[in-house]
Formats: structure tokens, C-alpha cells, sequence
């Protein structure tokens, strides 16, 4: 690989660093976006699974089925070359922001349902016959315990959805991977820009998949000290 | 073939050789999908089962150091986006396209598997392990009789729902300049500008495909009763 030591080529990488830099900024920008929705989409859809209601179980259902089980970059392009055709016209980043979002909604509606499901029935009960009311027993009981349960899942899908995020490239989307892929076919420096994008990329996911190890590894040991002291929890 | 007036969005999707034309690019997905899992699945047994060597021999320096090797593959590899290794394939080696998007996915995919397996290995108790060397058993007899079969149950699900991601994941293989079923909708889109019908169809496709196979992977672990816990 004589492209790898050629230290012209590395210093034209350096050189143009505020192209990768402005890349990754965008992908910065689109994950956390999409994540603000996607958990909003998500909590809504998360709360329909356990509703009373039986067709909002079902919308439940239907959503998290259809959306994990059909390709993103499939809807993104519903929706990228879709909307114009009934003149909805947004800014690209917003394509891809939604969706990621709708994509990604699908997942953590899946996670959240996991997590309240979680959490012991006996709660709730004893919540209700402490004199609260049912809501203060969702907000004050339930959901931290249920959100304390689904932190690492949901640090997992933040890292998916980065990664994700390369779906910006194919709709012309200024993301990192978009950047990579134009600097390097004018450059013709594939060997620099593709290093280049991987370490971008490893700063951003790396931390946070160790973080959210580090987390389920210590919830994992909480539980096993509570099983130990004899607190069972039937769900 | 003449158009016959009037033009409709979603019919002129149902003409015979449209139809043949969406069947050829779903002809090339299926090839690119089943190349990638075979692949992937071959070498993340490779992998996993080097990185559970570690966890099962601490004290071999061998297996410590084999370990160390697949841990840094499988940690840094399944922390890139898929494009990104699929696009490096493509352009820094100069086998052909299709191979390139075979390649990148399963270079990818590997690590995720790799996982799995991993996870299936390590749900085996250690007693079972201790059991087997109790009767005299050999490494080799240990692994065939003893766990291997409740390991692998126990990968299914998770197997399949890595299936399910290859599956969505070979429509990435359009931007390596492949016409698998994504680029022929791009094709037929670009000829009617009926972005929503053709994408919409092609959603359908998949969904078919991909919810099939998620409701197997749900029947077998009913079944055996068993299945690592999946995110």
C-alpha cells in the first residue's frame, strides 16, 4: 500500500480538514435531531403498547412491524423523492431527520415497551394504595424505574442511529460520509479520506457503546445484589 | 410498448415487463443477501468462538492473545457505519462490484455475528463444561455433545434478526452502482415520477420478506423455549 505512506497525500488530508470537519458537524446535527424525535416517536407509540385501548395496541403493532422490517434507506427515499411529488418541499437535512426518526421511533418504541414491562405490577398497586393517583404513580414510580431499565438500549440505538446517519450521503445530505465520498472521488485519495472517517466516526460511537457497556454491566450487578438479598421481583 | 391513456401512478407498476423488471433487481438483492450471510455467519463463528476462547481459558496466553486480536476487530468494525467499509471495498480493491458490496457487508456483519455466537457460547454454564471434563470427556466431545447444541438454539433468534438486517441492508449495495431491487425503482421512478407508488411496492416487498422471517425466528424460540435476549 504505497498510498498509505505517501505523506503528500496526508498532508492535503490535513490540508482540507475543514471539509470532514463541516461532515461531521452535519452528522452531529442529524443524529441529535433525529434522536429528539425518534424518542418522542417513540415514547408515544412505547405508551400505546400498554394502553387499555385495544387499537392503539394495534397502531403499536402495526408501526413497530412496518418500520423495522422494511429498509430505511427505502423510506427515506419515499419520502426524498415522494414529498415533492405532492409539492411538500422541506430542506434535505429534514428528509433525512425524519426519516431517521421514523425509523428509528420504531426501535425505541420496542426498547420502552420493554423497559415499562419491566417493572413489577405490585408498583403500580402499591403506588394506588399509598393514596396516589394514577398518573403520579406513571410519572413518579413507573417511568424512572422504566427509564433507568432502558438507558443502555437506548445509548445503543443513539449509536445506531450515527451510524445510520450515512443514509445523508445517498440524498445529497452534507453528512461526513457524503463529504468522504466526494473529497476522495475529486482527490482520488481513497486510502486518507476512508481512515479519515473512520476515526471520525469511532470518536463518536466508540464512547458511547462503552459508556452504555459500563451501565448495563452495573445494572446487571444491582439486580443480581437485590436477588441475592433475597428481594424478588416478578414482573 | 405504448402507453395507453390514461397514465396511472400505480398500474403502470403491474405491466408484465415491469414486473419483470422490479423480479430481475430482486433476483440480484437475494444474491447479494445470501452471499452476505453466509459469509458473515462463517467468519463470525471464527470470531466469536476466538474471543470465547478467552473468556473460557484465561489462563492459555494463546487464547488470551487470540481473543485480543478478534475483541479488537469485532469493537472496532460493528462501531462503523456499513457504508463506509462497503465504500472502501469498492474503491481500494479492484474486484467487482457485487463482490464489493458481498464483502463490505460481511466484513461488517462478521462483528455482529461474531456477538452472537459469542453470547450463545458463554449461556452455557460453566457446570456443563466441569461435567463433561468430570466424565472424561474431550475438548472436542465437550463442544459436539455437550454445548454446541443448547448454544446454537439459543443463537437462533438472534441469527435470523441479523438475517432480517442483511436483508434491508443489501439496498446500501445501490450506492456501489448495483441495480438490485432499490436501483430498479430508482429507474422506474425516474421514467413515470411516481416516487410513491414505486417506493411504497418496494417497502411492501421487503416488509414480506423481512416480517416472514422474524415471525420464524419468533415460532422457533417458542418452540425450543429458548433465545438470547435480543435489542
Amino acid at each position: 500500500m504505497g498510498a498509505l505512506l505517501d505523506a503528500q497525500s496526508w498532508r492535503t488530508l490535513l490540508e482540507n480538514w475543514p471539509i470532514f470537519a463541516a461532515g461531521l458537524l452535519q452528522t452531529v446535527v442529524a443524529s441529535v435531531l433525529s434522536m429528539l424525535l425518534a424518542a418522542a416517536i417513540g415514547l408515544v407509540m412505547g405508551a400505546f403498547a400498554l394502553a387499555p385501548v385495544r387499537l392503539l395496541r394495534w397502531v403499536n403493532r402495526v408501526y413497530v412491524e412496518f418500520f423495522r422490517n422494511t429498509p430505511l434507506l427505502v423510506q427515506v427515499f419515499f419520502l426524498y423523492y415522494g414529498l415533492p411529488q405532492v409539492h411538500v418541499v422541506i430542506p434535505t437535512l429534514w428528509v433525512g431527520v425524519l426519516g431517521l426518526s421514523i425509523y428509528t421511533g420504531a426501535y425505541i418504541a420496542e426498547v420502552l415497551r420493554a423497559g415499562f414491562q419491566a417493572v413489577p405490577r405490585g408498583q403500580m398497586e402499591a403506588g394506588l394504595a399509598s393514596g396516589l393517583t394514577y398518573s403520579q404513580v406513571v410519572r413518579r414510580i413507573i417511568l424512572p424505574q422504566a427509564l433507568r431499565f432502558t438507558l443502555p438500549p437506548l445509548t445503543n440505538q443513539f449509536v445506531n442511529l450515527v451510524k445510520n446517519s450515512q443514509v445523508l450521503a445517498l440524498i445529497a445530505g452534507f453528512d461526513l460520509m457524503y463529504q468522504t465520498d466526494s473529497w476522495s472521488s475529486q482527490t482520488a485519495l481513497y486510502v486518507q479520506a476512508y481512515i479519515a472517517a473512520a476515526v471520525l466516526y469511532l470518536a463518536l460511537t466508540l464512547p458511547l457503546a462503552t459508556w452504555a457497556r459500563r451501565m448495563e454491566r452495573r445494572m446487571n450487578r444491582q439486580l443480581q445484589r437485590r436477588a441475592d438479598a433475597g428481594v424478588t421481583e416478578v414482573a | 410498448m405504448p402507453e395507453s391513456a390514461p397514465f396511472h401512478p400505480w398500474a403502470v407498476l403491474f405491466t408484465p415487463e415491469n414486473l419483470r423488471f422490479l423480479a430481475w433487481g430482486f433476483g440480484v438483492t437475494l444474491r447479494i443477501a445470501l452471499g452476505a450471510m453466509a459469509i458473515s455467519f462463517a467468519a463470525g463463528v471464527v470470531l466469536g468462538t476466538a474471543r470465547f476462547a478467552g473468556d473460557r481459558f484465561p489462563e492459555s496466553p494463546l487464547a488470551r492473545g487470540v481473543a485480543a486480536l478478534a475483541t479488537v476487530y469485532i469493537e472496532v468494525i460493528r462501531n462503523l457505519p456499513m457504508l463506509l467499509i462497503m465504500l472502501a471495498v469498492r474503491f481500494l480493491t479492484p474486484i467487482p462490484a457485487i463482490w464489493a458490496a458481498i464483502t463490505g457487508m460481511s466484513i461488517f456483519t462478521a462483528a455482529i455475528m461474531a456477538e452472537i455466537v459469542r453470547g450463545g457460547l458463554m449461556s452455557v454454564e460453566q457446570g456443563q463444561w466441569e461435567a463433561a471434563a468430570s466424565q472424561g470427556l474431550s475438548l472436542w466431545q465437550t463442544l459436539r455433545w455437550i454445548v454446541l447444541p443448547p448454544a446454537l438454539r439459543r443463537m437462533v433468534p438472534a441469527l435470523v434478526s441479523e438475517f432480517i438486517t442483511i436483508t434491508k441492508d443489501t439496498t446500501f449495495a445501490w450506492s456501489l452502482g448495483i441495480q438490485e431491487l432499490l436501483g430498479s425503482g430508482v429507474i422506474l421512478f425516474n421514467r413515470y415520477l411516481n416516487a410513491m407508488q414505486v417506493f411504497a411496492l418496494i417497502a411492501v416487498v421487503f416488509f414480506t420478506v423481512d416480517f416472514l422471517m422474524s415471525l420464524a425466528a419468533r415460532a422457533l424460540e417458542r418452540r425450543t423455549g429458548e433465545g438470547l435476549a435480543t435489542q
